[in-house]
């Protein structure tokens, strides 16, 4: 069946394909469809776990019991997956596993620019790097393989062109792989230093193995075309070349980033008279290269920020005075436009509290998800975003170094997901080592940012099936904190008065604000609410908000009723009743 | 070889570019067209300038579209048609929906909106096809058919005839919205 797929949804036709039993993700542009895609398969099972190392142990233990098993996430997911990523390098798989990750250069939705290359290298497993659906699909099914073959998990690296690009994917049929039989094998899997001391030689000596095979597997291939230059590239980087150059130039493709082949690359190196290294993020293959003393050209000329693209590779030959054939020529410059980032919807649940406490003027330690977006104007109301977790683990940090003069005007903000991603842990820290903090749980029902995965507060799991949901006011009081309430963010006075005792009682608390997302299928709208351009005086209080509905037009602020959902909390700003129903 | 096409698909996170870029890989592969598409999943879809590129022609590689390269923009918006601008080739078209939604820095007031954007481009030699996509889309039953109605305006650009479009629009809208849709793309292809 030849379908047009994005790369992640061919990823998950390889990985089902390939024989998966068990995946076992959390969300994270750009790796969430993967498995979204597999969860509409029955035959297999898929979930949601609370964060990637959850996911990752998960996908362990289902290797452990013999089926070929798979974990995705973004990059800074394997970040908190990296604790058993080390050790499975050890221990080793009985059925398959892959590890799905997905780069993010030039951070169109993420917090940093790492490249997930140094994690193989540095964990030493093997890692498969596509550079299109096509690809994704073959290197995400034959990874199995190779991961039974070198008794070792396998990192399949994406990035966003790759995971959110399509082209045509020849998907096959799914190979039955039986479970192996489990049997207990306490030096392979008890990774205590006297096993774990036999395993380490095996490591590298599976890497030497990998090594080898890099010599001639199809994963790395050189297209000669006998030219005088000769570019070792991987992933999109390829698909940038090849559109500039067509078949003009001698090509090294690496598709297996780790371990790096030795022999073809000299052999590739010794073809050409100049060498040139195109990729996007780290000089991995570069300081490679390097390593076996063969000069080449790589990051002086190609960025180690951002993305790449057919304009990249011109503009740099063209400094090179390569001749790559004619330039395309634009009909003109574009003007100069004011600038559009996200913002919160109109109506999000969160604006209310957000707006709370920028008008308090407190300190707000903040996290990650759509809430983040109440860093920019006019709300103006984080102070950090670090990483998941890090305003709960953050805030108690902050109150002891300001040696509790700060304690009662900064709280730390965190949504349902990252609370139960890696804000429980940090919260345990506040009432056990004792700091007066805040801390506001946005609880919008629903993992926001991401596109909207369910969790284990919502209720219902990656399928929409009813499932264990948890109560997040017990759990907080069974944490150790005392103070714990539940205010409805589109209740400005609610909010201000919970904020402020909250703030002022002599203990640690926890804010819960609680109302679902507004583009979850079952919040209706309500009616939108208009503007009395009578009334309006133009104080622009209404404007305080950022609701995206709201703009001055002629003077009058004016309500955009294709955008309104009839929230009604600028409504409780308006001195003059100016916003109403009619 | 035959030149490859490129179409950018621009406009406001949340205005539905994805199903519009869907619609045209359907349409495209079914025509027998080697086809990339790169589309727009995260933060940008809260609001943000959202930009999604679709190339075809005998062997695509880049899923992506520079500056000077664009045969076509399709805008669902105006301020997002100047802002892509450069990307068009000499002789390339620009198709928008003359709709005007204000980015957050234009409501706060840090920033003016360009209400003569259009006209500044088409002065500079851009060729520019503007209309309201927005009371076609309300006439077919939501102001959300905006995507459709415009690729039907588009599709009156392409040589490709119109009941292979509507058979690809079969294949990419849910059953439960066909009828909307045929609607819009009616509206917006001028029938
Ligand atoms: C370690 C890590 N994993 C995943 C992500 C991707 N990510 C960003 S925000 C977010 C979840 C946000 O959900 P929630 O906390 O409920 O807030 P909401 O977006 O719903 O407001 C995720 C998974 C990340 N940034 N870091
Ligand atoms: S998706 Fe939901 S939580 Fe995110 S900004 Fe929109 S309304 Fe708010
Ligand atoms: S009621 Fe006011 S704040 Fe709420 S969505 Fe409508 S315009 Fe925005």
């Amino acid at each position: 069946m030849k379908k047009l797929l994005i790369g992640n949804e061919a990823v998950a036709w390889g990985l089902y394909n390939g024989g998966l039993s068990v995946i076992s993700s959390y969300p994270g542009t750009p790796s969430t469809e993967i498995t979204e895609f597999l969860a509409k398969h029955d035959d297999i099972h898929t979930e949601w776990a609370p964060n990637e190392k959850v996911a990752c142990e998960t996908a362990f233990g289902a290797s452990l019991a013999g089926v070929r098993s798979a974990c995705a996430m973004k990059h800074v997911g394997l970040n908190v997956a990296a604790d058993p990523l080390f050790t499975l390098s050890y221990t080793g798989v009985t059925g398959g596993m892959v590890i799905c990750v997905a780069d993010d250069p030039a951070m169109h939705s993420s917090q940093n620019e790492q490249d997930s290359r140094h994690y193989a290298i540095a964990a030493k497993v093997p890692m498969l790097e596509p550079a299109d659906s096509a690809e994704a699909y073959e290197f995400a099914k034959s990874a199995f393989e190779l991961s039974e073959q070198y008794d070792t998990p396998v990192i399949l690296r994406m990035c966003t062109r790759i995971a959110h690009s399509q082209c045509v994917v020849d998907i096959g049929e799914r190979e039955g792989t039986p479970r192996k039989e489990y049997v207990k094998q306490p030096a392979k899997y008890i990774m205590m230093p006297g096993y774990a001391k036999v395993r380490h030689p095996l490591v590298e000596q599976r890497t030497e193995n990998l090594r080898a095979m890099a010599e001639n597997c199809a994963y790395n291939r050189i297209e000669d075309r006998g030219s005088e230059i000769g570019i070792i590239t991987s992933g999109c980087s390829y698909l940038y070349v090849k559109e500039v150059f067509g078949d003009s130039v001698s090509i090294l493709k690496i598709g297996m980033p780790n371990p790096l082949p030795e022999k073809k690359i000299r052999e590739f190196a010794a073809k050409v008279k100049k060498l040139y290294i195109i990729e996007e993020l780290d000089p991995v293959i570069e300081n490679h290269v390097r390593s076996l003393g063969i000069a080449c050209t790589g990051k002086t000329l190609f960025s180690a920020i951002g993305e790449f693209s057919q304009q990249t590779i011109r503009e740099a030959f063209r400094k090179e005075g390569v001749d790559f054939g004619e330039s395309p020529e634009k009909q003109g410059e574009a003007p100069k436009v004011p600038g559009r980032p996200p913002m919160m919807c109109a109506g999000c649940p969160h604006r209310g509290m957000f707006y709370t406490l920028a008008k308090n003027h407190i300190t707000v330690l903040g996290d990650i998800g759509c809430y983040t977006l109440g860093a920019v104007a006019p709300l103006n109301a984080l102070d950090s975003t670090l990483c998941m977790g890090a305003s709960v683990s953050g805030i108690h940090g902050f109150n002891l170094g300001m040696n509790g003069e700060a304690e009662k005007k900064t709280v730390a903000v965190i949504g349902d997901s990252t609370f139960m991603h890696s804000g429980m842990t940090g919260l345990v820290n506040i009432a056990y080592n004792a700091t007066n903090s805040t801390v506001i749980i946005l609880d919008n029902s629903i993992t926001g940012m991401t596109g909207h995965q369910q969790n284990p507060t919502t209720g219902y799991n990656i399928k929409g099936d009813p499932a264990a949901k948890v109560d997040l006011e017990a759990l907080c009081k069974a944490l150790g904190i005392r103070r714990v309430r539940v205010v409805d963010p589109y209740n400005l006075k609610e909010c201000e008065a919970a904020v402020k005792e909250e703030l002022a009682a002599e203990e640690p608390s926890v804010i819960i604000s609680r109302r679902p997302c507004v583009l979850l299928k079952y919040v209706k709208a309500k009616t939108p609410l208009k503007v009395d351009a009578e009334k309006c005086r133009a104080c622009k209080r209404c404007m305080g908000l950022g609701c995206p509905a709201i703009s001055m037009k002629n003077g009058k602020a004016r309500i955009d009723t294709t955008l309104c959902v009839g929230c009604g909390v600028c409504e409780q700003l308006c001195p003059f009743g100016a916003i109403g129903e009619v | 070889m035959e030149k490859t096409t490129s179409i950018m698909i621009v406009g406001v996170g949340g205005q539905g570019s994805l199903l519009a870029s869907k619609l045209l890989g359907n349409l495209l592969t079914d025509e027998g067209y080697d086809v990339k598409v790169s589309e727009v999943h995260g933060m940008s879809q809260r609001g943000g300038s959202v930009v999604t590129y679709v190339r075809y022609g005998e062997k695509v590689y880049s899923p992506i579209v520079t500056e000077g390269e664009c045969d076509y923009i399709i805008s669902f918006e105006k301020l997002e048609a100047a802002r892509y601008a450069s990307c068009l080739r000499k002789g390339g078209r620009i198709i928008v929906n003359t709709q005007q939604i204000d980015p957050m820095p234009v409501i706060t007031g840090s920033a003016e909106y360009p209400e003569n954007v259009l006209e500044e481009l088409k002065n500079q030699g851009f060729q520019i096809d503007d209309f309201d996509a927005l009371a076609p889309a309300m006439e077919a039953g939501s102001a959300k058919a905006v995507n459709i109605v415009l690729m039907g305006h588009f599709a009156a650009h392409t040589s490709i005839p119109k009941e292979k479009w509507m058979a690809a629009l079969e294949k990419t809208v849910p059953a439960k919205f066909l009828e909307m849709n045929k609607k819009a793309f009616c509206l917006g292809y001028g029938e």
